[in-house]
Formats: C-alpha cells, sequence, structure tokens
C-alpha cells in the first residue's frame, strides 16, 4: 500500500473542474514529481492534499487513514509538510524561530507548564533550538541562524522553507516549485539537495515543478496533469516517450533535448 | 546608546551609572514637589538600568529597588507622584494585554476595555450593595477581603469572557475583525448600561457606589500607597507571564499567525485555539486591572469605559513598539503623561500668565481643550518619522553552547 494514495479526486470551482479525477499514489521513500502547464491544476491538487481545499469526490489516505474533512493545521500534525510556490516564511521571525515553529507540533509545552517553566520544557526548549541548529546545519545556513528570514537571500529562504518543513520530521514533503526563480547552477544543487534529504531522512516527498531537467532527474515516477486531467503516470522515461504528454505540454522533440539535458 | 555601552568596560561602572542615575532621579523627584520632568527624569532611569549591560539579576534588583522601595517613600510625601505612578501602572498593565494580541498575535482589537470594563463591574456589583438586588441568601456588600478572591476571578471571568466574544470574532481577519470588536467593545458598554431594568443589576448609567475598598485581616487599604502596591503587583505578575510566554511555544505560534496565517497552519497551528488564547490571556490583564480601578475609584459608571478609552490603550501599544514589552510600558508611560499631565500642566501655567495679567488668552483657547488634537498630531507624527515605535519589538538571539553548536548535524557526514 503506498503511503499517500489519492483516488479520483475531483475539485470543482463553480463551473470550472479545475482537478478532475485525478489518481496519485506515493511509495515510501521515493520522489514523485508532478507536472503540467501553467494552470493545469497542480497547485489545487497539493491544496487538496494539505487541507486549504475539500475535494468534492474522491479518496485521500495517508497510511490508510483518510485524510478528508481534516484541517490544514490537522493534516501537517499528520505528517504532511509543505513549501510554498511564493515563499511564505515568518518574514519577521529568525531562520531559528522560523524552525522553531516548525516543529510545533512536536513540542508538548502548555500554557500552564510554560508559565511554571518546569523542567520538562527547558529540557524540551533546549532540545528544540539544539534540533533548530542542526537542522540550519544540514541545509546549509550555518551563521545564519539569527538573521530574520526576510533579510535572507533569495536561496537561503527557500532552503529555510524546507527545514521548516523537515522541522517536525515529517512523512511527507511536498515541495512546490522549489527552483522557482533559481538560475540553472542553483537548480542544479537544489536537485542535489532534494535528492540529499530523501537520501538522508528516508523522506517521501512529492514535488511540483516547471523545470523538467529537475523533473525527470530525480523523480521516480510522474503525473502529468492538463486541464486538470491525469494525462499519463509512471517513471519519468515512460512519461517522456509518452505521445500524449509530449502533445500537450512538453511539445515535439522535447524528449530528444531532454536526454541530453539529463 | 552602543557607543556609551561600550564605554561600560567593567561590571562596578554599570552598577555605579544605575546608582547615579536612580539616586539623582529619587533626589529630583524628592526636592521638586509637582514636576513632570521629575517623574520623567525618575522613570528614564529606570529605563537606563534596563538597557545597561548587567545581568537580569542586577536589572531586577535594580527596578524592584525603583518602584518597590523609593517611588513609595517620595510618594509617602507627595501624593502627587504617587497617583500617577499609580495611574501609569494601571495602563501598563492593560498596554501589556493589548500588547498580547495586536502586539504579538497580530489581531486589531478595538474593544478592549469591555474586558477592563467586566472586571471593574463584576466586583463593582458585588463589593457595594448593589448585588442584593438580585441575591437574597447572602449580604452586601461583601468585605473587603473579598477583593483578593474578585482578581483571579475576574482574571478567569474576562479570560472567559475573551473567549466568548472570540469566538465568532477571530473567525474574521483585519478590518473585519477590528469593526467586530469595536461592536463587541460599544454592546458590552450599553449592556451595562441599560441592566438596571427589571432587575437592577449595574444601575444604569447612574453607576454603582459605594465600592469596598480592598481589606487584609480586617485592616481596610484604602490609601493611595495600597493601591500603589497592588497595581504594582499586577503589574509585576503581568510582565512575569508576558516574557515567559513570548518566548515560548506559544508565544512563537502567535508571532507566526500574525506574519502568515496560511503557513502558520501548514506548521500545525490551529488557527482559532491560538488566537483564543491571544486574546483570553489579554483579556484576563485587563479584567484583574478592572477589580483594582473599581476599588480606587470607589466609583464606576459606563462612562468609564467608552470606545475612546479602547483607543488610548491601543495607541500606547503603537506609540511604544508593537509586540515588544519594554515598548508597551514606555508607551502606556508617555501616553498618560501626555493626556492628563502634560497638557493640563501647560494649562495651568498659561492661567497663571492670565492671572498676573502679563497674557490674555480666551479661556476657549486654553490647551487642555485641545488634548485630543495635541495627541492626534503627536500620533500622526510618531507614525511618519519612527512607525517601528518608540522601543521596536527586537527578535531575541539564540545561541547554543559551544560545544554543541560544534558537534555536526546528523545526516551531514552520509
Amino acid at each position: 500500500m503506498a503511503l499517500l494514495e489519492a483516488k479520483g479526486i475531483t475539485k470543482r470551482f463553480g463551473g470550472l473542474v479545475a482537478v478532475c479525477k485525478v489518481d496519485f499514489a506515493l511509495e515510501k521513500g521515493q520522489i514523485a514529481g508532478l507536472i503540467g502547464p501553467n494552470g493545469a491544476g497542480k497547485t489545487t491538487f497539493f491544496n487538496v492534499i494539505t487541507g486549504i481545499y475539500q475535494p468534492e469526490e474522491g479518496s485521500l489516505n495517508l497510511d490508510g487513514k483518510s485524510l478528508l474533512g481534516l484541517k490544514p493545521e490537522q493534516i501537517a500534525s499528520r505528517g504532511i509538510k509543505r513549501t510554498f510556490q511564493n515563499i511564505r516564511l515568518f518574514a519577521n521571525l529568525t531562520a531559528v524561530e522560523n524552525v522553531l515553529v516548525g516543529m510545533h507540533t512536536n513540542l508538548k509545552e502548555n500554557l500552564i507548564s510554560i508559565l511554571l517553566k518546569t523542567p520538562k520544557v527547558r529540557h524540551e526548549e533546549e532540545a528544540a533550538l539544539q534540533r533548530a541548529f542542526e537542522l540550519l546545519t544540514y541545509v546549509g545556513l550555518k551563521g545564519k541562524e539569527n538573521e530574520l528570514a526576510k533579510n535572507l537571500p533569495y536561496g537561503a529562504q527557500r532552503k529555510l522553507e524546507i527545514a521548516r518543513a523537515l522541522a517536525s520530521h515529517p512523512k511527507v514533503l511536498l515541495l512546490d516549485e522549489p527552483a522557482a526563480g533559481m538560475n540553472p547552477k542553483e537548480t542544479v544543487g537544489m536537485k542535489d539537495f532534494i535528492r540529499r534529504i530523501r537520501d538522508d531522512l528516508g523522506l517521501s516527498i512529492l514535488l511540483i515543478e516547471h523545470d523538467i531537467h529537475l523533473v525527470m532527474g530525480i523523480s521516480d515516477t510522474v503525473t502529468v496533469l492538463d486541464y486538470g486531467v491525469n494525462i499519463a503516470s509512471g517513471s519519468p522515461d515512460q512519461v517522456r516517450k509518452d505521445p500524449k504528454v509530449i502533445e500537450a505540454y512538453l511539445g515535439p522533440g522535447a524528449a530528444e533535448h531532454d536526454e541530453r539535458g539529463a | 546608546m552602543d557607543k556609551f555601552k561600550s564605554m561600560l568596560t567593567k561590571p562596578w561602572m554599570s552598577y555605579l551609572v544605575a546608582l547615579l542615575a536612580m539616586g539623582g532621579a529619587a533626589l529630583t523627584v524628592s526636592v521638586v514637589p509637582r514636576s513632570l520632568f521629575a517623574f520623567l527624569f525618575f522613570i528614564g532611569s529606570v529605563l537606563l538600568v534596563y538597557y545597561l549591560p548587567l545581568s537580569t539579576k542586577a536589572k531586577l534588583f535594580f527596578v524592584l529597588i525603583g518602584t518597590l522601595v523609593l517611588m513609595p517613600i517620595i510618594g509617602s510625601f507627595n501624593l502627587y507622584y504617587m497617583n500617577v505612578a499609580t495611574q501609569v501602572g494601571i495602563y501598563v498593565a492593560l498596554a501589556l494585554g493589548l500588547n498580547i494580541v495586536v502586539g504579538f498575535a497580530g489581531l486589531l482589537d478595538l474593544g478592549y476595555v469591555a474586558f477592563y470594563a467586566t472586571g471593574a463591574y463584576i466586583y463593582a456589583i458585588f463589593a457595594s450593595d448593589q448585588a442584593g438586588n438580585f441575591i437574597h441568601f447572602a449580604k452586601f456588600p461583601l468585605a473587603g477581603e473579598w477583593f483578593w478572591v474578585f482578581l483571579p476571578l475576574s482574571l478567569l471571568a474576562a479570560g472567559i469572557t475573551g473567549i466568548l466574544l472570540g469566538l465568532p470574532a477571530l473567525r474574521l481577519r483585519g478590518d473585519y475583525l477590528a469593526i467586530v470588536t469595536l461592536g463587541f467593545g460599544e454592546i458590552i458598554r450599553i449592556i451595562f448600561n441599560n441592566l438596571d431594568k427589571p432587575v437592577n443589576i449595574t444601575n444604569g448609567p447612574k453607576g454603582i457606589t459605594p465600592i469596598q475598598p480592598p481589606a487584609l485581616f480586617g485592616f481596610t487599604l484604602n490609601k493611595p500607597i495600597y493601591y500603589y502596591f497592588i497595581v504594582m503587583g499586577i503589574v509585576f505578575f503581568v510582565i512575569f507571564v508576558t516574557r515567559r510566554l513570548e518566548h515560548s511555544r506559544i508565544g512563537r505560534a502567535w508571532a507566526a499567525i500574525r506574519e502568515d496565517e496560511v503557513a502558520a497552519r501548514a506548521m500545525g497551528i490551529p488557527l482559532l485555539r491560538t488566537k483564543l488564547m491571544a486574546f483570553a490571556i489579554g483579556a484576563s490583564f485587563a479584567g484583574m486591572m478592572g477589580v483594582v480601578f473599581a476599588a480606587k475609584q470607589t466609583f464606576i459608571d459606563p462612562s468609564s469605559f467608552t470606545f475612546m478609552e479602547s483607543i488610548g490603550v491601543l495607541a500606547m501599544v503603537i506609540l511604544g513598539g508593537m509586540g515588544s514589552i519594554p515598548g508597551a510600558i514606555v508607551g502606556a508611560t508617555a501616553v498618560v503623561m501626555l493626556q492628563s499631565q502634560v497638557l493640563k500642566s501647560f494649562s495651568e501655567f498659561l492661567a497663571q500668565l492670565r492671572d498676573s495679567g502679563i497674557l490674555n488668552i480666551p479661556t476657549q483657547l486654553e490647551p487642555a481643550k485641545f488634548e485630543r488634537l495635541v495627541f492626534g498630531l503627536i500620533l500622526v507624527v510618531m507614525m511618519i518619522f519612527r512607525p517601528q515605535g518608540l522601543i521596536p519589538a527586537k527578535r531575541r538571539e539564540m545561541e547554543l553552547l559551544e560545544e554543541k553548536a560544534d558537534r555536526p548535524a546528523k545526516g551531514e557526514e552520509s
């Protein structure tokens, strides 16, 4: 059984069908790519998984348990964390604080124990801080711990957003265009980085990305959406050769181009 | 400031500066009988101690000496300063409470005074013969000792009121939330204004009086100095709670919601519950201070709890610096001084000039009549030139112990 499984997901906005009967599965420890032209419903599908939208039809399970009807914060505490297409950090908090907020669901402190500053709270806070520093070092932000998030350079903000999502040991990480706005060199760096976090942490990752090299290069499976419909899914090689995909999205000749690139 | 700090190379120098400043201020205040500047000097010296490179314990020591020893001594032979200090203390607690809601959690609350009113009325009703109108099995007013019971009771009651008002209101954001809280603030005041029939609970616009002063072991505490100590006790309690919360899981959740609600939810922060907590904690501070207010005034009526009062407290928070604890304290001090003291003493000064025939200003142009105008102008100027407030909120720098920081992250070797 797949770790994250969506069946027949349909989401409508008024008369517009943004996502139509999409099936999707993410196995443990795999990287799944989600591609499609602009407006294909990728982000909508993301928002359905993370509980921002409720689908009209279909089923959505994590570890065999349904996620339907849950609020975004409940889905987050079940172990699905995400990043955003247009970075959404807590701009006026420091990098460390951003990561500490990411641990919210793991910490057990409550109002009373905080006011009494029990030894348990103190240890928990120390351990959390320790882990936050480790995580920042891991993603390459050592020395930037006390910078305000808004003052970090763009690439560092992307990494901080991922560190924040990783802070609570999620089962599934959803990355919404992690390489958006990056130059080719940075994109390669991001590709290695995503593969590294998967290998190190045994994470399952769902990835939306426009950069075909990136998606094809690291994904175990690729799902292609077009006008909200799942037109193909399979290994990168299968998808690349799928005539429907070539027609709808990649365009003629893209397959050859891509082989060179990868 | 930093340059000055770097001059204080040795700890004893800091101690000396602190001693000199506070000693000098105390001396000035005790020599000059009714001077605002002397009082400001005193507050300033306490603020200076806050900025000195001293340990937290040493700072706390100086502040406690200043507020709990020096001020009461000065105040015992000069009531003017004691009253100003008490007034400032009341608003410091209110500003710190609203600071949690507006500054920490970013929820614009324009009806904050409703919780102050709730606390005040709860005590007033039971500490006067008002409660006798609808409760017949006990004798009212309750004895002054009950004051101490009503402090935590009103804390809870105002907190619960905060949750009840927050439940519908906090589903809204930004401007909409502001409008709804404004509405609730007015509704609470109007309820107190009209709850004299069919059963006379609040005595309506006539207000409630006399209200029992607090007592301890049969000893009535109705002198200004006792109120001063009660107010200071609450202020220190409020500062303690606020500081503990600010850098905790809850405080970070508030900041996250303030910065970005969508991202906060994606991090697993329950929106409504976290906002309600901010609302309730902020409200409970106001409720507690309401009890002191009622006891101190011995008379309350709905006109003490108007919309302008909410705006005044909000101005303190914004003027001081949103989300900043020292900011809220300084903001409250500044606004209280400005509203009740600076312009009044300027008016008195002009009146003296008129009486002695030096200057003839018609009474319509008395500065005290332009209080709101001047206050508004100061706010406008502040927002243009220093929108972050007098003492802007700063994020705390966090460090690990050296050997811990140098240990590599787990996944790094692989």
